[in-house]
């Protein structure tokens, strides 16, 4: 499981060596997050992230747990209930601002992390399962973050409960019935609140077993690296603790700082005014938009605008919003180039860089748009190369491309780049 | 929970350098000692009573429709609270008892407001496990001592709701209260 | 095998947007971007509105709010009910017990009869929450044009820039603009609305509700203009929107403090474990 110059777990205290044989948790411990786990010493700041995420998992479990204490999940109270955890509760206030702000920055780091490991190709053998248990998480994100919007049972909750759970009324013959059956009746009830308040609680808990088995994967191989070249020899590595744990620590005091700047000046900047007003069936907002975390695949879902080959433009967007993310499950056999680092790959690269990233910016930018023209027809440009990309250009850039040479070895990258930017202020 | 002692830190060089080097790491350590443990404040805090519930602990009680030898419930802080006008002869039974023989010695005296003996004002909550005592509604059981009744578990409080016989420890609690007019109580 | 499917899925949605950006595109080509409206060309951003609460260390400015809720009570409270504050919360405003007690007391808010059961009214308490002045939304409907006045405790969260956007709502009333009927005759003001180009469509069914200055009379001696009242009434809704502000800020400080010391320690201290890594590079 691990590489043989690992630091092996040597209890010191008799208690703990009487642990060991009964329970080995603090071995386990070791072995995943201490001075048994080999790092690459070479990974840098990008590979900060998945901590940092785990961070903001358990920031939610906690906020999100005692928000349930306060909060009632009935459509007649739910409004007033959020209220009064603002107005009444001790510190009510910041657990709700820290809740919600703490989603968005959930999202924020989650989309680092994945686009790190687009670019230095960690979605490749022998990491496969690593990354389609990251797109599980992210899709039970996704589903958690969507039904906690709804909790607080504003204009946005509810208006956004109604469009979204809309999408499935658009798979052919049991559209209909599903969507019905998904919120308990005809449009957006007391029984929809209820189960997704259930449904939200739930959740988050699969999502910490589901980081569990990331991060068990994870640790088969162990972590990838920049270079994309695999560990080959002790000097290659340095023991998670204390040389990660010092790096991932200032980097999360520098997280929280940043979002504590958020949390306590700005704490509305990222919501919309519209959930401040109680869910209202009869008048629907004027720009009904969902949280900016879901603007790209919004912009997806609102590119298709005409019928193709008798499929209703309404399906193919919806095929396209979730087609969008199973595509990423497919990325390790899509894209075969036997070299995973971008940083080797100039081709792959460029394909990255001028075309992936502009395309997700122009995504982000169209989907918190009106419908109208020209976001239309940039959200269909944008949509066009997000789709080229993953199925077209990837396949054959891979099957096409001359890498850059590879080094030798992590520990020559490292000693052969006297100032090397990936790694920071360690190098 | 890790053995940390046996991890390789940074090796030693001389004298002053590594104490200095410690101290630092050290300190940043108790720094997220620190936060954490504050971290805790607004997550321990939030669950004790909210501005709304403590705004709600006073109630006015207006007394002037209780005739002597009646009682009533009311509520204080979604509890009951018992306003009982005693008799002349309920104050006599109350008196007769030397304070110093009982299990929670109290005089009458000292659970009423000077000048208002008769008005017995206590919360409606048993002291053994806070059921609510009969005997404040009409016809209802009063007790051997002619006070409160708790069926859950067989206390028997006097006249001045003190406890004569049973598990509770206590006399029925009187809650801090006033007289702001002739008529009107404020308790809390 | 997986590259042809995967690029035959890809050609199926390319295809597919290329589509509807075609039709898209012939449409826009041959009718242009949409025509535009009367709100588009006349609607106004909020004019500028500075409060004491505003910024980083923003507090209260409490004289501001008494007076703005005396706006409020004078005025706005006869169409615009404030569900979600308390007479006890006005203690926040500088209010002492005595005093919250006799504005609550000047309210009469619903109650039960204790002898008879049946609804009626009895003065409030601190603890009651304003009450609403209208029954329920069809009477609020009907006494108002057909438009229900919203509540007012959120309004400064539930738009965008509400203070500044509640200010110039009640100071922005106007006549309509001569050429916006000539551009769009289709618009002009209907019966009953009233012209003010910083609501979203241009025309409400509010009537200017802060008509002349001395409107109400202010006690501590300020100039009850209309641009002051305004302001006084858009700094209160402020702080029923959101009454925790100034505590949110007060506490903000000390915690980033904290985590830009927790921070730099934390970096020295990595530099620290890292130190001779750095140098050997073994």
């Amino acid at each position: 499981m691990s590489f043989p110059w690992a630091n092996e777990y040597k209890p010191q205290a008799p208690f703990m060596q009487w642990m060991d044989e009964r329970l080995p948790l603090p071995r386990l411990v070791y072995n995943a997050i201490g001075a048994g786990y080999p790092v690459p010493r070479n990974i840098n700041y990008w590979w900060n992230f998945g901590i940092l995420a785990g961070i903001c998992l358990v920031l939610q479990l906690v906020t999100g747990i005692v928000l349930a204490m306060h909060y009632a999940a009935n459509a007649g109270v739910a409004f007033d209930s959020v209220e009064h955890i603002m107005r009444d509760v001790n510190w009510g206030w910041l657990m709700r601002y820290a809740h919600a702000n703490g989603a968005s920055a959930f999202f924020v780091v989650i989309y680092i992390h994945i686009f790190r490991g687009l670019y230095f190709g960690s979605y490749k053998a022998p990491r496969e399962m690593v990354w389609l248990l990251g797109v599980v998480i992210f899709l039970l994100m996704m589903a958690t973050a969507f039904m906690g919007y709804v909790l607080p049972w504003g204009q946005m909750s509810f208006w956004g409960a109604k469009v979204i759970t809309g999408l499935f009324s658009a798979i052919p013959l049991v559209g209909e019935p599903l969507q019905q059956w998904l919120l308990g009746g005809f449009s957006p009830d007391n029984a929809t609140l209820n189960r997704f308040f259930s449904l939200h609680y739930l959740l988050p808990f699969v999502i910490a077993g589901v980081v569990i088995l990331h991060i068990w994967a994870l640790h088969i191989p162990g972590s990838s690296n920049p270079t994309g070249v695999e560990v080959k020899s002790e000097s290659d590595t340095l023991p998670f603790y204390p040389y990660f744990v010092a790096k991932d620590g200032w980097a999360m005091g520098l997280f929280l700082f940043l979002f504590c700047a958020v949390l306590f000046f700005a704490p509305n900047m990222l919501g919309h005014p519209d959930n401040y007003i109680e869910a209202n069936p009869m008048s629907t907002p004027t720009h009904i938009v969902p949280e900016w975390y879901f603007w790209p695949f919004y912009a997806m879902l609102r590119a298709f605008t005409y019928d193709f080959l008798f499929i209703p433009a309404k399906l193919l967007g919806v095929l396209a919003m979730f087609g969008s993310i199973l595509v990423w499950f497919f990325l390790p056999w899509l894209d075969k180039s036997p070299v995973r680092s971008g940083g080797y790959r100039p081709l792959f690269r460029k394909f990255f860089w001028y075309g992936l990233i502009p395309t997700m910016a122009l995504l982000f930018w169209c989907g918190g748009a009106p419908a109208e023209e020209p976001y239309l027809m940039i959200s269909q440009i944008a949509t066009f190369y997000y789709f080229a990309h993953f199925l077209i250009i990837l396949p054959i850039v891979s099957a096409i491309e001359r890498p850059d040479p590879l080094p030798y070895s992590i520990t020559e990258a490292v000693l052969g780049e006297d100032e090397n930017a990936q790694l920071g202020p360690a190098a | 929970m890790t053995e940390q002692a046996v991890t390789d830190t940074p090796e030693p060089e001389a004298g002053d350098g590594v104490r200095r080097r410690d101290f630092i790491n050290i300190a940043a350590v108790s720094a997220a000692g620190v936060g954490a443990v504050s971290t805790l404040v607004p997550l321990i805090s939030q669950m004790s009573a909210s501005a709304d519930v403590l705004a709600a602990s006073s109630t006015e009680i207006d007394i002037s429709a209780i005739k002597e030898g009646q009682s009533i419930k009311a509520v204080f802080r979604k509890q009951p609270v018992f306003v009982r006008n005693l008799t002349a002869k309920e104050i006599e039974e109350a008196n007769a008892i030397p304070a110093d023989s009982l299990r929670d010695p109290q005089s009458l005296a000292d659970r009423t407001k000077e000048g208002k003996e008769n008005w017995l004002i206590t919360m409606g909550v048993c002291t053994h496990l806070g059921c609510v005592p009969l005997g404040a509604a009409e016809g209802e059981n009063k007790g051997e001592f002619g006070g409160y009744f708790c069926p859950c578990h067989g206390s028997h409080y006097d006249t001045a709701a003190r406890i004569r016989k049973g598990p509770a420890p206590t006399n029925l609690e009187v809650p801090e209260y006033e007289f702001l007019s002739d008529t009107v109580v404020k308790i809390g | 095998m997986a590259r042809i499917l995967s690029i035959l899925v890809g050609l199926f949605f390319t295809v597919a947007l290329l589509w509807s950006f075609g039709n898209g595109a012939i449409l826009v080509a041959t009718e242009g971007l949409g025509e535009e409206t009367a709100e588009h060309a006349f609607h106004q951003h909020p004019k500028d509105l500075k409060l004491a609460s505003d910024g980083a260390f923003g507090k209260f400015d409490r004289q501001q709010l008494q007076r703005g809720f005396q706006v409020y009570k004078e005025v706005c409270a006869a169409c615009h009910s404030l569900r979600l504050v308390a007479f006890r919360d006005l203690a926040a405003l500088g209010y002492n017990e005595a005093e919250v007690k006799a504005i609550a007391a000047g309210y009469q808010v619903p109650g039960v009869d204790p002898n008879t059961g049946e609804q009626t009214t009895r003065p409030g308490l601190p603890t009651d929450y304003f009450p609403k002045p209208f029954a329920n939304d069809v009477a609020a409907r009907a006494a108002n044009n057909n438009a229900i006045p919203p509540d007012l405790s959120l309004i400064a969260k539930a738009r965008h820039n509400g203070a500044a956007y509640t200010y110039s709502l009640l100071t922005g009333y106007q006549d309509q603009p001569a050429e916006l009927v000539e551009k769009f005759p289709d618009s002009k003001t209907g019966e009953g609305l009233y012209y003010n180009p910083y609501f979203p469509n241009l025309n409400l069914a509010m009537a200017p509700p802060l008509v002349s200055d001395g409107q109400v009379t202010y006690g501590d001696g300020t100039e009850p203009t209309v641009d002051q009242m305004s302001k006084d009434v858009a700094a209160f809704l402020v702080w029923t929107a959101e009454p925790k502000l100034e505590k949110r800020k007060q506490t903000g400080w000390p915690v980033l403090g904290f985590l830009l010391f927790a921070t730099v320690l934390g970096y020295l201290s990595y530099r620290n474990i890292w130190a001779d890594k750095k140098k050997k590079k073994s």
